[in-house]
């Protein structure tokens, strides 16, 4: 395929690798070495921070599989998509200033930090570390291989090549650079990504017509993909209302999210990011989902979901245009990837190393383990992604839901309830993750339980679990600071 | 209880009002609107009605609410130790 759309990407991957760069020279000389590793030194301002946020959350489903799947299913799916704007101010203002409070209070570096401190329970740290590197190490896998797809469709070079092309860029500056390179990284694949979005919405609507003329072909095609109900009339009101629970509120529980509501510098950037937050996602959610079904009548029978973006920004593009468009999904992947990395790179550090195997280790030691690990979870993703094993696919699918109905209470409840406890937690977590696998099986042969996501009842069982534990077992009230008398 | 834990306290009731009140508009529009027939639709730039007033509408709105809130009702507070104000 042209040159003029590689040669784009090629130097956007070039501009990161250099912000990861001047990322890195400022942790010379640090003396907080994991403060400022896994955490910037929590000074990130309100625009980083929202747009760190954002280009965390936006991942290859809302630029490829979201958008396609809008294709086939026409202005219903666009509904479902906008449930995401909530998780834009929602998260900041639930976790918002006492999370960030109690974590300098707490000296919390990572989420598992936190429950550790305010459970005091090994029990509670194990079992959040755990099921943190298991699901989101898979989850990581599927948008490397997402990513290497990505670039493979495009540019047509081979998957091997593009594997490689990808990893490297990715590994090299959250390696040397660590989360302030992750958070600098995503705000400008954040802006790539909203720029991306508007010129394709222009160029689309062009080429289609008009707004109107586009509306008026999908109707003659199929009356049913203007309404809120799906191409086959199938997407029932209140399935598409329990994504509020999966892709709106229940945001709150991803610890690749939570961690950021703990990395700000001060109310002021909080305030800000609640504001550009919400206005970005809502801004990338409406228009690549709007592109997804506008795309129909321009480019009529793609047939595979995730082709729908690649194809239609090619058609109606000229290359070099189309190359920097196409830089927003591959920004997306890259922006999700590199805080999944990161977060369970800290998780095997902080969590697991410096808790149980080494805690007396000396700032030069914890400086080496940290970029060894980081470097060496990046290249075992990266060669897990060459012939990807069955079992990380299938953990995959639990990864988004079953870590929200595992962390979603634990952390919330925790922070807002004073009689929450160890075993509310533990409780809750079990039961959240078991019931998740569970009704995901039962869904996926008897069609969804009480029409609703697999993620809703697990998030409802795991809150009951965690209010029973919490007061029927060693009950007790727990202040963030000790009463004084 | 230290002062900075009930203003966050708040924000954080104002953030589950402002989920409510997006959730009522977004689902009232719709399936309200959206639950015609497609024959009894109108459209507004070209959109069919009841998207643009659930999306479109909608986003505008809870972006403008988001910003007055911001600016009406939540409050500097030092994130520092100690600092009780």
């Amino acid at each position: 395929m042209n040159l003029s759309v590689l040669v784009p990407l090629l130097l956007f991957l070039v501009l990161i690798f250099f912000i990861g760069y001047y990322a890195s020279t400022k942790l010379t000389g640090s003396t907080h070495f994991l403060n400022d590793y896994f955490l910037g030194g929590r000074e990130l301002g309100g625009f980083v921070l929202a747009m760190t946020m954002v280009a965390t959350y936006g991942s290859a489903s809302s630029f490829l599989g979201g958008p396609g799947t809008a294709y086939t299913m026409g202005f219903g799916w666009i509904l479902l998509a906008m449930t995401q704007v909530v998780t834009g101010y929602f998260v900041l203002m639930i976790l918002g200033k006492k999370f960030a409070i109690v974590a300098r209070l707490y000296e919390a570096v990572t989420l598992v930090d936190f429950l550790k401190k305010r459970y005091e329970s090994p029990a509670v740290v194990i079992l959040s570390a755990a099921s943190i590197i298991v699901f989101l190490f898979s989850a990581m896998t599927a948008q490397w291989i997402g990513g290497a797809r990505l670039i493979e469709s495009i540019t047509g070079i081979s998957y091997h090549t593009a594997l490689f092309l990808f990893a490297v860029s990715v590994l090299v500056y959250v390696t040397i650079g660590g989360f302030r390179a992750v958070a600098l990284t995503d705000a400008v694949q954040g802006g790539v990504m909203v720029v991306g979005t508007l010129i394709l919405l222009v160029a689309v609507v062009q080429a289609g017509g008009g707004i109107p003329a586009i509306v008026q072909s999908l109707m003659a095609e199929n009356p049913n993909l203007v309404t809120p109900y799906g191409a086959d009339g199938n997407l029932s009101a209140a399935y598409v209302s329990s994504f509020w629970i999966l892709v709106g509120v229940g945001v709150v529980g991803l610890p690749q999210i939570a961690v950021r509501a703990m990395s700000y510098k001060n109310a002021q950037s909080m305030h800000r990011a609640l504001i550009i937050g919400t206005i970005v996602t809502g801004v990338i959610m409406l228009n690549m989902h709007l592109i997804g079904v506008f795309a129909r009548p321009i480019l009529p029978g793609i047939e595979i979901g995730d082709k729908v973006i690649p194809l239609i920004t090619l058609e109606v593009l000229p290359p070099w245009l189309a190359g920097i468009v196409l830089a927003a999904p591959m920004a997306a992947i890259m922006s999700t990837v590199d805080s999944l990395l990161i977060l369970v790179s800290s998780t095997v550090v902080k969590d697991v190393y410096l808790n149980y195997v080494k805690p007396d280790a000396s700032e030069k030691t914890i400086k080496q383990i940290s970029f060894g690990v980081t470097a060496l979870l990046g290249t075992v993703v990266a060669l897990l992604a060459l012939q990807p094993p069955d079992l990380l696919i299938f953990l995959n699918l639990f990864a988004f839901g079953g870590l929200e109905a595992a962390f979603i209470w634990p952390i919330v409840l925790g922070l807002y309830w004073t009689y929450g406890n160890k075993w509310g937690a533990l409780l809750s977590m079990i039961t959240g993750i078991i019931s998740y696998i569970v009704i995901h099986f039962y869904n996926s042969t008897h069609g969804n339980l009480l029409d609703v996501h697999t993620v809703t009842i697990p998030v409802v069982l795991s809150l009951l679990s965690y209010i029973a534990g919490s007061l029927l077992i060693e009950r007790k009230k727990y202040y963030f600071i000790p009463q004084q008398k | 209880m230290d002062k900075r834990f009930q203003i966050a306290h708040r924000e954080a009731w104002i953030g589950i009002g402002l989920a409510l009140f997006n959730f009522i508009w977004w689902f009232g529009f719709a399936y309200g609107m959206g639950g015609r027939k497609v024959e009894e639709y109108t459209f507004i730039f070209g959109l069919p009605d009841w998207f643009f007033y659930s999306c479109v509408v909608g986003f505008i709105v809870m972006a403008c609410l988001v910003w007055l809130v911001v600016i009406l009702f939540f409050k500097e507070v030092s994130f520092e130790e100690g600092d009780e104000k």
